[in-house]
């Protein structure tokens, strides 16, 4: 397991520093009430896309809590694409976590 | 005691309005082995945000014999779970084990030290062996259950409708956790579309003294309590125990007769017990 | 113009006479007058009617640009004979500006989705729309708006002449040589007939579609052969496996079977249950099981149902066969339990939507109803009710008995879970309005109870019985609080459908959505 050197992170606290997308991951599902996270590296910046089944009335919200979650690890440079199936903000929040974790092989242990 | 798979948002986001008294998120065996990480996540943030009532939460973690239960200890302390179910504990030492990572977690999130209780789940004759021992171990323990599916492996046996299998694990558990003063909780019946098989085992629990059962799915709930819940009769007979006991103390009576039958003060307790486990049903509806 | 539940109604919505909604018994006591339909005279003794193909029946009909047709919906998802007629009359007759009046459009009848697509039908008149109707409809692809209209208010306006009906396509599982037909007796039975019957009397022509010819004279019949132009034989005029299922499934999940014996729980609480009361529900998981929780509560009271009304299941059936029923007052079946009970038991009668539902007439037996049990979309805090757009907007349901039943019954009760995925059930504002509210009195969650505070009676009576129960507010707040308060919906002006109360007024219209796109292009983020 290879810990990024520049990484001071602590989900579990609320604290956090730069977090970087150094590889391609994926976290989550396509069942109903889930939502898939796929996070891949970008050296141009930030971007986020979402699709979702309940975007006309929650595309904002879901959009704001991704690049929230994303700004709480300090992700600064990524792709990061979320297919929504209707999940509740925590779900997102725990999926969006978990794939930039994974990308940073840092998703096993010490959050 | 109903459980559900920690890594399935739409089980969990709201598993409490079945009325299962707790509900156990499972890390262990309901999640696959590359989702370890991604069920704590999930897990983490629902403890944080679906409010579960007065449903206690309890989270079944992995093995002390895997990669994963100290990382589970962390994610569950961190979320303010109610309890903590050991997986296959085997002895004082396990739960030692796990209640200084539980204080090493509570103080490094700043929790309240000793809010998060144990429970042991008893999948092997050792753990049945050593159930008293593990019971005391530690002042966190509430209870303990049996795990079957594992259980019945080890003694190389099946299911069998009359229980008869497990017949002697089930009663040196009871009596363990009697001793202890705890709590004892029967294994789950996997077999969710026999419900007469399900029903037949609920009952024997019963009889054996069990306090409650795990159950896998919400269709099993109903039937538990209405099972053990006191029955009318039993709810009436510990009425008049009670208001009789208090009539005789008031006469300096120790022991006496109601209904012709011998009665002294463990009747009275167990009367006591009684009523207030129909309180907690909500089947009683009486004045005490 | 701002109706009576508050929505704005378009005034060029507003002409010919069409009024918007103003109260649940506004047109009470005033009068219709009734279209007569051109009929053909048969004076001269004729063998049979039979015509080899639909298509030469439509010719000898008079097919022409500009008609309407219409069907039944008694196969439900398994019907062939919609979209059979759709085809014949727009790529083998080549014909335009066609009108489409059914008693429900979906997946069984796609093909009308690309005709529509394709501008040649051009009207929709329905009590229901799902699939990929739906979807091009809500898109915007018919020059006039379609017009959606309870079961009741199909024959009500069929009756005043609103919907004209050039040619009615009836599917029957068997007809004789003239007409005289039936929905049993034939290969792909569905039962009651009653979606049809009544496009029969007022149809200038009725083109009877079966796959099983029998002997004439095929008594009792459904339609007579007095209202019959033509009889086609087909191979097949339905999908046996989708016409209905051996038997609607009582749920076993648990969710739904709580809020069924709530339902059950409340209906026991009220006065109207005693001796000879009258009940409909539907087939959905919930309300099919209120069945089950029902009878526990008759046999406790010893006592037994009048009629049960509308959509017909075994499970009704049953409660008939073991004498808890006096009539089954059958619209539709849903399953071949029921499909097989109908026409050979004593009091399980067929009724057409007329006698159902028609606020027109002078005695539906809506009218008459004591319970009824209504699933829901969206429920909002006013009671509103919506069962015909999906929570993004797009057309996705049916409203089928549910205003008329609602509206009749003397105490109407929504059983629904609080949430369906993201979606909040019990909300501020239903997207549309399908139901008012003055109409619905109890709403039953997985969360709790809450009682129309019109219905003061119906509180008194639950507190009494010891039932729980909150405002629809907290239940609201309590959805918003699990799946976070939506946005409301962005709509274009364009109206593409017309939501009519059962009397004929405008209720509400839907208009096109607009979809809200989160993903600007190559949007960078920044905090």
């Amino acid at each position: 397991m290879r810990y990024p050197t520049n990484t001071q992170k602590n989900i579990l606290k609320g604290r956090f520093e730069t977090v970087n997308i150094n590889a391609e991951a994926v976290a989550g599902t396509l069942e109903s009430s889930d939502a898939q996270v796929t996070v891949r590296p970008s050296d141009r910046g930030l971007f986020v896309h979402i699709e979702s089944s309940v975007m006309n009335q929650y595309g904002r919200q879901i959009k704001a809590t991704v690049i929230e979650t994303l700004k709480g690890l300090g992700v600064r440079f990524g792709n990061v694409e979320v297919v929504d199936k209707g999940a509740l903000d925590c779900t997102i929040k725990a999926r969006v976590e978990c794939a930039v974790m994974r990308s940073n092989d840092a998703s096993e242990s010490g959050v | 005691m109903m459980f559900m798979n920690a890594q399935r948002p739409g089980l969990i986001k709201d598993a409490y309005i079945y009325g299962s008294d707790s509900i156990i998120l499972d890390l262990e065996d309901a999640v696959a082995e590359n989702q370890k990480d991604a069920a704590r996540f999930s897990l983490y943030h629902a403890l944080k945000n679906i409010d579960y009532g007065k449903t206690e939460v309890i989270v079944r973690i992995n093995g002390l014999d895997t990669p994963h239960w100290k990382e589970d200890i962390r994610c569950v302390v961190a979320g303010g779970a109610d309890g903590i179910r050991i997986a296959k504990c085997e002895s004082a030492e396990d739960v030692r084990k796990v209640e200084a990572e539980v204080l090493k977690a509570e103080r490094e999130f700043g929790i309240e030290e000793g809010r998060t209780l144990l429970m042991a789940a008893l999948e092997s004759p050792k753990g049945i062996m050593n159930a008293y021992e593990i019971l005391m171990a530690s002042p966190r323990m509430f209870g303990c259950a049996i795990s079957g599916g594992d259980f019945r492996k080890s003694m190389h046996v099946q299911i069998e409708r009359d229980g008869i299998e497990m017949m002697a694990a089930r009663g040196n558990m009871l009596m363990a956790a009697r001793a202890a003063g705890l709590q004892c909780f029967d294994t789950m019946w996997p077999n969710i579309d026999d419900i007469e098989g399900f029903q037949a085992e609920v009952r024997q629990n019963r009889k054996m003294g069990f306090d409650g059962k795990s159950v896998v799915s919400p269709k099993q709930i109903q039937y538990v309590h209405d099972t053990f819940a006191p029955t009318p009769k039993e709810i009436a007979y510990a009425e008049k125990l009670c208001r009789s006991f208090n009539e005789q103390a008031d006469a300096g009576v120790g022991v006496y007769t109601v209904d012709g039958k011998m009665v002294d003060i463990p009747f009275f307790e167990d009367a006591r017990r009684v009523i207030e486990l129909a309180k907690a049903c909500g089947v009683y509806h009486g004045d005490l | 113009m701002k109706n009576a539940v508050g929505r704005e109604i378009p005034d060029e919505i507003l002409k010919n006479g069409r009024e918007v909604y103003q109260g649940k018994n506004y047109k009470d006591g005033k009068y219709i007058k009734k279209a007569s339909p051109k009929s053909r005279m048969f004076v001269k003794p004729q063998e049979s009617k039979l015509v080899a193909t639909l298509k030469e029946a439509c010719i000898q009909c008079g097919a022409h640009d500009g008609m309407t047709f219409s069907f039944h919906t008694e196969l439900r998802n398994g019907d062939y004979v919609g979209a059979m007629a759709a085809r014949v009359l727009v790529e083998e007759l080549g014909l335009k500006n066609i009108t489409v009046a059914a008693t429900s459009l979906g997946a069984a009848q796609d093909v009308i989705a690309d005709y529509i697509e394709q501008g040649r039908i051009t009207g929709v008149q329905t009590s229901g729309v799902r699939g990929r109707i739906g979807e091009v409809i809500s898109a915007g692809k018919l020059d006039a708006p379609a017009v959606i209209r309870s079961h009741g208010g199909r024959p009500r306006a069929v009756e005043a002449d609103e919907v004209h009906i050039d040619i009615a396509f009836l599917a029957a599982a068997s007809s004789d040589c003239c007409g005289n037909s039936s929905g049993v007796g034939g290969k792909n039975n569905f039962g009651s007939m009653g979606f049809g019957t009544h496009d029969a009397h007022y149809a200038d022509h009725t083109i009877i579609v079966t796959d099983t010819l029998v002997d004439f004279p095929n008594l009792p019949s459904s339609v007579s052969a007095i209202d019959v132009d033509a009889v086609v034989v087909v191979d097949d005029i339905g999908d046996a496996g989708k016409i209905a299922t051996k038997e609607a499934r009582m749920t076993d999940n648990p969710r739904e079977l709580m809020m069924a014996k709530n339902a059950a729980a409340v209906i026991a609480a009220t006065p109207y249950f005693k001796d000879g009361f009258s009940f409909q529900t539907g087939v959905g998981g919930p309300s099919l099981a209120v069945n089950r929780f029902l009878e526990e509560h008759m046999r406790e009271k010893n006592i037994r149902m009048s009629f049960a009304l509308g959509g017909t299941s075994k499970a009704i059936c049953d409660l008939m066969d073991k004498g808890f029923v006096r009539h089954i007052l059958d619209t539709q079946d849903f399953d071949t339990g029921a499909a097989a009970h109908i026409f050979r038991t004593p009091g399980h009668h067929e009724i057409s939507l007329s006698e159902y539902a028609n606020a027109g007439n002078k005695g539906a037996y809506v009218n008459k109803l004591d319970y009824v049990v209504l699933a829901a979309l969206e429920i909002d805090t006013n009671f509103n009710v919506n069962v015909i757009t999906g929570s993004d907007g797009i057309l996705r349901g049916a409203p089928g008995g549910h205003p008329d039943t609602a509206a009749g019954s003397k105490c109407c009760i929504i059983v629904t879970p609080l949430t369906r995925g993201r979606m909040a059930t019990v909300c501020d504002e239903v997207v549309t309005v399908t139901t008012p509210g003055d109409c619905v009195d109890v709403l039953v969650t997985d969360y709790g109870i809450a009682v129309n505070p019109l219905r003061q009676d119906l509180i008194e009576c639950l507190d009494k019985a010891g039932i729980e129960h909150v405002t629809i507010e907290q239940l609201r707040d309590k959805a918003y609080s699990l799946v976070g308060t939506p946005d409301k919906l962005e709509w274009e002006d364009k109206v593409v459908a017309i939501v009519e109360a059962r009397d004929g007024t405008v209720l509400d219209v839907v208009r096109k959505i607009k979809p809200l796109d989160v993903n600007a292009e190559g949007e960078e983020v920044k905090f």
